[in-house]
């Protein structure tokens, strides 16, 4: 474990250099903490894979005390007994065709087919690491490599929004419209954006999900934004 | 009190002082370029420094003002005027009913501040009147103004009795000291990255004496760099952290982006070093072509700084608010 300074108004605690899941658990801890206890000056923090960083006013407290507190937040998280357990959010994702236009490279980069992909795709479990890049945006472990694929050479300029896509090891959903220049495989018509609402995004780091496919009918009809939240 | 955007200028956006406390959902913060200029302009209208103003860059728009009202002007100087009259930013300006605010060449800089006492009215959207150009939310309809479009202003408690029909600077405005010391290629001071000692021994020599030009790919979420290209020591293995305002990153083909107003809240690039955040309005006014400079100082010196802007700040309000009296 590591502190160091991200410029003259943050600080950062480093849990691990590789993911895992036990950084992953201690990022998770704290920012439970953080959200309870946010410490004087404290602005706000962003947890990543390995690392919380916390944004605070040089005004109100200096680095070294800012580093101080930060500590004593890690080792006051260390205690708390989360008894809540981790929610399952299945996602329903319409696979292929017009939402999907890259579902097909994917399969016979792999060797397989469409519905090995689907198949495999929405088989798995997967973690929620980290939100970051765009509001909602979830960094996903947990994807299986018979459907790792690179990404494509050149970067597609509008990716629309709930657009699922996979690049090398990773998957993920497009919670805003964005360029990007993953291989996409599927649409969900759940927003993963929530501006309105208190969080504004569906996903939480620490959450499960699960895909679950659809039909082109039943995206197309899919109304209001339920989705099935298991324990 | 409204305002009629007659032409919207090349891009001209409501902006405050930044969305907090939503990055950790994947939420921009992003807020002014230039937050000092936002928050000076506001202080002279007699509103809350973080209130929401216009953000007008480069190309300014014209704008129609239904009634008498103060407004400043505060950063880049992109030639005010008032029904023809030139105008001096950095000082309250009662304009009457009727006018016509419009722009000319960029003399300095390349973003201006519009504050107009009582704020821009736009709804809160997550704690902050910010446009969030991406996501289409914040701001005025989560966009930049176009022509027809009509901002309201808020209520204003006091506005100073109107001296007469006619355009006039009051005379009261921010001193020389307070104002950020903008000029064309700056000199911007950094502290070190977290990622600084990755660098081979040669980048980080280039990085503290060359000179690297902005290019024309630079906008809010980030400043591009060229001419120097700069190389790890050897390949690092980097997972996504977050990043800031300032945050000097470098993609592995070498050449350098400075994270902006913007920037997305994670990112998985080494950090070779950070803009200390007084110099941030410095960087906010730069224009691509234009060539910037690094040097380095202590993380102490930067927090130094920034108090000693703070206080000036403080000290600032305090005179106005006599001043106002």
């Amino acid at each position: 474990m590591r502190y160091f300074p991200l410029g003259d108004t943050a600080v950062v605690v480093e849990f691990d250099t590789i993911i895992g899941s036990s950084s992953h658990e201690k990022v998770r801890l704290l920012s439970l903490y953080l959200d309870q206890h946010p410490f004087a000056g404290m602005i706000e923090y962003i947890p990543a894979f390995t690392t919380v960083t916390v944004f605070y006013d040089p005004f109100v407290l200096r680095y070294a005390e800012a580093r101080a507190e930060l500590k004593r937040a890690v080792s006051q998280a260390a205690h708390i007994v989360v008894e809540q357990k981790a929610r399952t959010v299945e996602i329903p994702v319409c696979y292929g065709g017009k939402f999907g236009p890259d579902l097909e490279d994917v399969a016979s980069h792999n060797g397989l087919t469409v519905e090995e992909v689907v198949h495999i795709h929405s088989g798995g479990e997967y973690l929620v690491y980290m939100i970051g890049f765009a509001p909602g945006f979830p960094y996903l472990g947990g994807m299986s490599e018979r459907i790792a694929a690179p990404r494509r050479s050149s970067p597609r300029l509008s990716i629309p929004a709930g657009t699922v896509g996979i690049a090398g090891m990773q998957t993920g959903v497009y919670p805003i419209e964005t360029p990007g220049g993953w291989q996409l495989i599927g649409r969900t018509p759940v927003p993963l954006f929530r501006p309105d609402m208190n969080p504004p995004t569906l996903l939480m780091a620490g959450d499960m999900i699960r895909f679950r496919p659809i039909t082109q009918d039943e995206y197309e009809n899919w109304e209001g934004d339920v989705v099935c939240v298991s324990e | 009190m409204c305002i009629r955007v007659k032409k919207p200028g090349l891009l001209t956006t409501v902006q405050d002082t930044g969305r907090f406390g939503f990055q950790k959902y994947g939420v921009l913060a992003s807020g002014a370029m230039d937050t000092m200029a936002l928050r000076l302009a506001n202080l002279l209208e007699g509103n809350e420094e973080q209130a929401a103003a216009l953000e007008i860059t480069l190309l300014g728009p014209q704008l129609v003002f239904e009634k008498a009202t103060l407004v400043a002007l505060a950063g880049g100087n992109l030639s005010p005027a008032v029904d023809g009259v030139p105008i001096p930013l950095w000082r309250p300006v009662y304009i009457p009913a009727g006018s016509m605010l419009t722009f000319g060449g960029a003399v300095s800089g390349c973003r201006t501040y519009l504050a107009v006492a009582g704020g821009i009215c736009v709804p809160d959207v997550m704690e902050s009147r910010s446009t969030y150009l991406r996501a289409g939310i914040g701001g005025f309809h989560g966009r930049a103004l176009q022509a027809g479009d009509v901002l309201k202003t808020g209520e204003v408690a006091c506005l100073m009795k109107a001296p007469s029909d006619e355009v006039s600077v009051l005379s009261w405005g921010v001193s020389h000291e307070i104002r950020p010391a903008y000029e064309e290629n700056p000199v911007l001071r950094v502290v070190r990255g977290p990622e600084f000692e990755s660098f081979a021994e040669e980048s980080r020599q280039k990085f503290w004496h060359e000179s690297f030009r902005v290019t024309p790919q630079s906008d809010r979420m980030g400043y591009r760099l060229a001419d120097v290209s700069l190389a790890l020591a050897e390949p690092l293995e980097m997972v996504s952290s977050a990043v800031s305002f300032g945050t000097i990153q470098v993609p592995p083909e070498g050449n350098p982006i400075v994270l902006l107003a913007d920037r997305q809240t994670a990112g998985g690039y080494p950090r070779i070093a950070q803009i200390i955040s007084v110099d941030l309005p410095l960087i906010a006014q730069v224009k691509p072509g234009e060539h910037v400079r690094f040097e380095e100082v202590s993380l102490e010196e930067a927090q130094a700084l920034y108090v000693k802007r703070e206080y000036d700040i403080a000290q600032f309000k305090q005179g106005l608010a006599l001043q106002v009296r």
